[in-house]
């Protein structure tokens, strides 16, 4: 949870950029979504860490509480999804992909918004996914936001999908029809997304209607 | 090819250089005149610099090199910008 002083407020979908500076002067940025719903100053990311990686181990270890941060956003006007929606809306997520979708379900509860919410979840197994329990009351609150979980190493007793990767079984069962022209958010790692991108356009949902965001390791550094 | 991220990852960087949000600009590929959002570019981050390709054809159509006063971009694999200019 991050509080940025003369915060103007922010767009579901979008990212902050985040940077770090050593004492060298040498700098290293990545791109994080913001997993909150607009809501004054205050801002929820969800890091993943990477045992390997330049930014995310100080984000997720050694940033202690009161620590400042150099941050840039928001950005992005492209993978956004604006509370005043009146078109369904399919959401498939891959992993740490959820975050972005996540800022999505909360800005729609936030605005009581009850277009219909479907989201697949693909994810290695539940203890890596995120936001279980948020998940679990959202859904039980039973106003149009559906989720089903597609476990892709260990599924749970009583998981309605077999485990295994997303595919045109998947999209047709637990998605939405083609036909209820839904506006379509797809994040996850780059396979991941081209997989489910080109499975969406095979099953029949317009191209135009799929916005897709592709996350990794990588990031700016200067 | 290494593995690419998007065009949505460029928001901040271009957000520095222009007033409007590029990566929302729909935008013409000049070698196999596809049209689509900068955002679902494919972008290699780790070139020197960062290299957005057309997702059709693989052309590059944008590269944007941020120095540490300056920034250099290359525009010549669009032949057109589409920008919505915002309050209009």
């Amino acid at each position: 949870m991050l509080e940025v002083p003369g915060w103007p407020g922010h767009r579901a979908g979008q990212h902050v950029d985040v940077r770090l500076t050593a004492e060298d002067g040498y700098s290293a940025q990545r791109s994080y979504s913001i997993a909150s719903a607009p809501q004054g100053t205050a801002l929820e990311l969800t890091v993943q860490r990477l045992d390997d990686g330049e930014v995310s181990p100080y984000l997720t270890q050694t940033l202690g509480v009161g620590q400042p941060l150099e941050l840039r956003g928001p950005v992005g006007g492209w993978f956004v999804w604006d509370a005043d929606g009146t078109a369904p809306v399919l959401l498939v997520a891959g992993g740490s992909g959820l975050v972005p979708l996540m800022a999505m379900i909360r800005a729609r509860a936030q605005a009581a918004n009850r277009v219909p919410f479907r989201l697949i979840y693909s994810v290695r197994d539940p203890a890596a996914a995120l936001y279980a329990t948020e998940l679990i009351e959202r859904q039980r609150v039973g106003d149009g936001l559906g989720v089903t979980y597609l476990y892709t190493r260990t599924a749970p007793a009583g998981s309605p999908l077999p485990v295994g990767r997303i595919s045109a079984d998947v999209i047709a069962s637990s998605g939405l029809p083609p036909a209820d022209s839904p506006r379509v958010f797809v994040c996850g790692p780059t396979g991941f997304v081209e997989t489910t991108a080109g499975l969406l356009v095979a099953a029949g949902h317009d191209p135009g209607a799929i916005k897709t965001e592709r996350f990794g390791p990588s990031g700016g550094q200067s | 090819m290494t593995s690419h991220l998007d065009g949505n990852m460029l928001a901040g960087t271009l957000g520095e250089l222009f007033t409007v949000d590029v990566t929302t600009a729909i935008g013409r590929c000049a070698s196999c005149g596809t049209s689509g959002a900068i955002a679902q570019a494919h972008v290699y981050p780790d070139a020197p610099g960062m290299v957005a390709r057309c997702p059709a054809c693989s052309e590059v159509v944008l590269r944007l090199v941020r120095g540490s006063d300056r920034a250099w971009l290359d525009l010549r694999g669009l032949t057109c910008l589409q920008l919505t200019i915002p309050g209009s």
